[in-house]
């Protein structure tokens, strides 16, 4: 099929598009490999050399060739054409070479359509506040090319000035459309395998090193707020996953025991309780990291028999969960035997050194045993840091007795394995521990470099009690928060280890910032609609509520931009409206003024064919010549206005 | 057919506009979605469903905002046309076989510009224009004339796509055009001066040799005739005079319709009769026409050119 010629695209609007293709281009080269990007560079670098020199467009089977290499490219270079990734590189191929045969209106239009796609591909790696000026700036480009493209040449300001103005009247559209759309939560089909690569946070599993190195990261872990005060910090225990399998090096969570289910945990409250909501970072895992421990726990989730709060999915997109914990609680004081059993074991070798160590304690009350492990490590030149020496197979021999150096996983994984040898039921916790209370919205937040491991052990007739062996080595740890717990030199953070005030207060700022847009643009979900609508009096508001007030407000915006656009009504002059009035009025009683008629005219006519009307016509078209083309101002408006006063009334006429 | 055309003459206010300047009010624009605004729904549908499926809160935002601008372009591109005002004017005459031009005068009251408003008769070459603001713009849009006679170009459709090329809003408009369309002129040899001797002319009489007296002046006669010393004697407001002639006759050329071959197609005889007046006016000679039941007496000017050339246009229609 010939294509119908179009519209031919003006040469002056090329580079408008070329600088469309770019600004929606660049940010992927950062996902893209590298040769990808380079061919897209020269790709927009040859049709720019093009138009400079007046060139014609390269051939079209040319170009089927080269898009055909790309596609080949990318299918080999992800192995497939299918998924996020693979379809981002398409896209952006597309759009490099769509311009390498854009020669009418049609191929432009196709060029900003595919920028507008690729905007939103976009959002697949990044949904930041940056990126979200990024996109407000590529939108005013996008619609200023199109403005360029379809209204000619125009000075480069006028065409900002209207695109601006278009996005302005837009935005009601956007925030009507954003708070009712009826929000579906997705996804509506199995997502590729690739959707949710790069999420950080505990793992399913603890060694040593593990928490040492999730430490390095400053990313936030989640954000909470009080509803009244915020704890101490030497209380804020974040529960995570909890370990009590030991293979001699790792920390597992047991896999569910069989035979009957176990009963609930059974959990005793005592003193006061502490609500409060969490912004959870996705983390891929199923554990939601509440306060220690929890009373009340959020819809679809439960309580997980070592008192951890499980999810029904993994966590996979950053969610809002609610809490009550109570801080001081006894918890499991009646714990299946079949549990405590498990809590004692061991690996059936290594380490002779911890456990004869542990055989001199056994005969001492539990708890006096865990009292000797923390004066031991209290007393003894026990070093907290970040780099601790590697361990061979009799690691925790090594440790107590040789290295003595270790982060939390070290202390705490020591301590439970001292525990069980001497027969005290223990086991170890992940978790988070402290956080920090940003001034500027009152949020805790907690990030990666508070990731602890502390240990429980289960005491007859107070259950399970948390015992933190890093508080006996380093409390500075526990009170203060990491930074203050390690040496200068330890490879921290530079966001946790911020010292002067003026930077810190803008690391607040910008994480509060960061936390209202995380809420209100990115963590708005179906639920999240319900509840903010409620609160704007649309109680439980179905779909149909929700597209009926969607539209009637729509109506509304789009009336009041028509009507902001419409131009405004001339101001008639006060003269020329009072001397119109006048002629009317003479009409209504049959002398009407012609068109053409000047006013002094019109009087001499009147004055012949109406004589009663004469005078007082001849006056006001003396005061409206006077006034018009006079020089004496206005002087002499209300003498004119009188005029139509003064007129005879209207004769009636005859039947 | 005849339903629908009763629709359309309805819904589009079918009509002559016999009213000057022609006022575009909301009744007389319409808009609909250009097929590049359905692409931009679909692709917005798409987007769309991507957003869901990987619940992209900043891509609901960004579909959200290119929304609002759809709908916000909608109200511009209705406003680019909305309370322009239209004002024919006279087209100038043309040979069959070349372009009509109808000006048309675009006054535009608001203060901001009007831009890429596009003119054409159906079926005909689209001209664009642009307003400046508070300001008025002339187009003038063509028209094949392939015939001789009187041009009716039909209706104009005045398009705007602007701003964004997502909405097409376009008006009718019907104003009195028309053009008088002359016969495309084939050039042949004048006929011999001898010829002008013809039977039924009054020789010697309005002739350039014999300076014969004075007379008011008529339109058609040539300015070179005005007696202006005696012009400038007279003092009061009087018609101007020119110096009438007689004798001469050799210079004085009829063109006649009965001079053309007889056995051509009537249409090329006006056009012979147009190749004569071209080459008659250039040689600055004398000529009058004579057609069936027309006759137009020598002379000489542009006015005279004029009106033998609309005579022949004319020639066999019913007079206005």
């Amino acid at each position: 099929m010939r294509r119908r010629p179009g519209v031919a695209l003006e040469l002056g609007a090329v580079p408008w598009l070329l600088a469309a293709a770019l600004a929606t281009t660049v940010p992927h080269a950062e996902h893209l490999p590298p040769w990808l990007s380079a061919l897209v560079g020269s790709a927009l670098l040859w049709r720019a050399w093009l138009w400079y020199r007046r060139r014609p467009l390269p051939a079209r089977w040319a170009l089927a060739l080269l898009v055909g290499g790309c596609v080949a490219g990318i299918a080999w270079q992800f192995h497939t054409l299918l998924g996020k990734d693979p379809g981002v590189a398409l896209l952006v191929v597309f759009m490099a070479l769509k311009p390498l045969e854009m020669d009418n209106r049609r191929d432009a239009m196709v060029v900003i359509l595919l920028g507008y796609f690729l905007l939103l591909t976009h959002y697949f790696y990044s949904q930041s506040i940056p990126a979200g000026l990024w996109l407000l700036s590529t939108i005013t480009l996008l619609t200023a090319t199109l403005i360029r493209v379809h209204g000619g040449a125009q000075p480069v300001a006028a065409i900002a000035r209207l695109a601006c103005l278009l996005l302005v009247q837009a935005l009601p559209f956007m925030l009507i459309l954003y708070l009712l759309f009826p929000r579906v939560s997705g996804p509506l089909w199995g997502l590729p395998q690739d959707a949710y690569s790069a999420l950080s946070g505990l793992s399913e599993q603890m060694s040593p090193g593990s928490i040492s190195s999730l430490t390095q990261s400053g990313a936030i872990a989640f954000r909470s707020q009080f509803a009244g005060e915020v704890p101490e910090k030497a209380d804020l225990y974040w529960r995570g996953p909890v370990f009590d399998d030991y293979d001699g090096l790792t920390w597992r969570a047991r896999p569910p025991a069989g035979g009957p289910a176990r009963a609930d945990p059974l959990i005793e409250a005592r003193g006061q309780v502490h609500a409060y909501t969490s912004i959870l970072e996705a983390h891929n895992q199923r554990w939601l990291l509440a306060l220690d421990v929890p009373t009340r726990l959020p819809p679809d989730s439960r309580l997980a028999p070592t008192l951890e709060v499980l999810a029904r999915e993994p966590l996979r997109v950053r969610s809002r969960v609610s809490f009550v914990s109570a801080l001081d609680y006894r918890a499991s004081v009646a714990e299946a035997a079949a549990v405590l059993q498990q809590s004692l074991a061991l690996p059936a070798q290594f380490n002779p050194r911890t456990r004869a160590l542990a055989a001199e304690w056994q005969s001492l009350p539990p708890r006096e045993i865990a009292e000797a492990a923390l004066t031991k490590f209290r007393h003894e030149p026990f070093y907290y840091t970040l780099q601790p020496p590697l361990l061979g197979p009799d690691a925790m021999d090594e440790f107590l007795f040789t290295t003595r150096r270790g982060f939390c996983e070290h202390y705490a994984s020591a301590f439970v394995f001292l525990m069980r040898a001497a027969g005290v039921p223990a086991r170890v916790v992940a978790g988070y521990q402290g956080g920090e209370v940003n001034p500027v919205d009152g949020y805790l937040t907690v990030r990666q470099s508070d990731a602890h491991a502390w240990a429980e052990i289960w005491l007859a007739g107070q259950g399970w009690v948390r015992v933190d062996p890093t508080a006996a080595v380093a409390p500075a740890r526990i009170e203060q928060g990491i930074a203050a717990a390690l040496p200068e030199g330890e490879p921290l953070p530079v966001v946790v280890r911020i010292d002067a005030d003026w930077l810190r207060q803008l690391r607040n700022r910008w994480e509060a910032a960061n936390n209202s847009w995380n809420q209100w643009v990115l963590g708005y979900n179906p639920q999240r609609q319900r509840e903010v609508l409620s609160r704007l009096g649309l109680a439980d508001a179905d779909w149909q509520k929700m597209t009926a007030t969607l539209a009637v407000l729509c109506g509304t915006a789009l009336l009041i931009v028509t009507l902001w656009t419409l131009p405004a009504r001339r101001a008639v002059d006060p003269v020329q409206r009072a001397w119109q009035r006048y002629c009317k009025e003479l009409a209504r009683r049959g002398m009407a003024r012609a068109e053409w008629e000047g006013p002094l005219a019109f009087a001499q006519r009147v004055a012949r064919e109406r004589p009663d009307l004469a005078q007082l016509t001849s006056e006001a078209a003396a005061c409206y010549a006077e006034l018009r083309y006079g020089c004496q101002g206005d002087a002499r408006l209300g003498q004119l206005q009188q005029c139509l006063h003064r007129l005879p009334p209207q004769r009636r006429r005859k039947a | 057919m005849r339903p629908l055309a009763a629709v359309q003459r309805w819904l589009f206010r079918l009509g002559r506009d016999e009213q000057v300047p022609i006022v575009l009010t909301q009744r007389r624009i319409f808009i609909v979605p250009t097929r590049g605004g359905i692409v931009f729904a679909i692709v917005l549908a798409v987007m769309l469903i991507g957003a869901i499926n990987y619940n992209l809160s900043l891509g609901h935002a960004l579909i959200f905002l290119l929304a609002g601008l759809g709908i916000v372009a909608m109200v511009h591109t209705f406003h680019n046309l909305f309370g322009l005002r239209l004002t024919p004017a006279r087209a100038e005459a043309v040979f069959a076989g070349e372009s009509a031009y109808f000006p048309l005068a675009i006054d535009n009251t608001r203060p901001q510009p009007r831009r890429a408003l596009e003119f054409a008769f159906s079926h005909q070459p689209v001209v664009r224009a642009e307003v400046p603001p508070a300001g008025r713009a002339t187009v003038a849009i063509p028209h094949a004339a392939p015939r001789r006679g009187r041009l009716d170009p039909g209706r104009i459709t005045l398009t705007s796509r602007y701003p964004l090329g997502l909405f097409r809003a376009w008006s009718y408009l019907h104003p009195t055009f028309s053009c008088i369309v002359y016969p495309r002129p084939i050039r042949t040899p004048l006929p011999p001066a001898a010829s002008t001797a013809h039977a039924d002319s009054r020789h010697g009489e309005g002739g350039l040799e014999d300076f014969a007296g004075l007379r008011p002046r008529q339109a058609s006669d040539p300015t070179r005739h005005i007696a202006w010393k005696a012009v400038a004697r007279r003092s009061d407001e009087q018609p101007l005079l020119v110096k009438e002639f007689a004798g001469g006759a050799a210079d004085e050329l009829w063109l006649d319709w009965a001079l053309t071959p007889g056995n051509r197609d009537p249409e090329e005889r006006l056009s012979i009769l147009a190749g004569w007046i071209l080459a008659a006016e250039e040689q600055q000679a004398l000529y009058g026409l004579r057609l069936p039941g027309h006759l137009l007496r020598p002379a000489q000017g542009p006015t005279h050119r004029a009106a033998c050339l609309q005579a022949l246009a004319l020639h066999g229609e019913p007079t206005r």
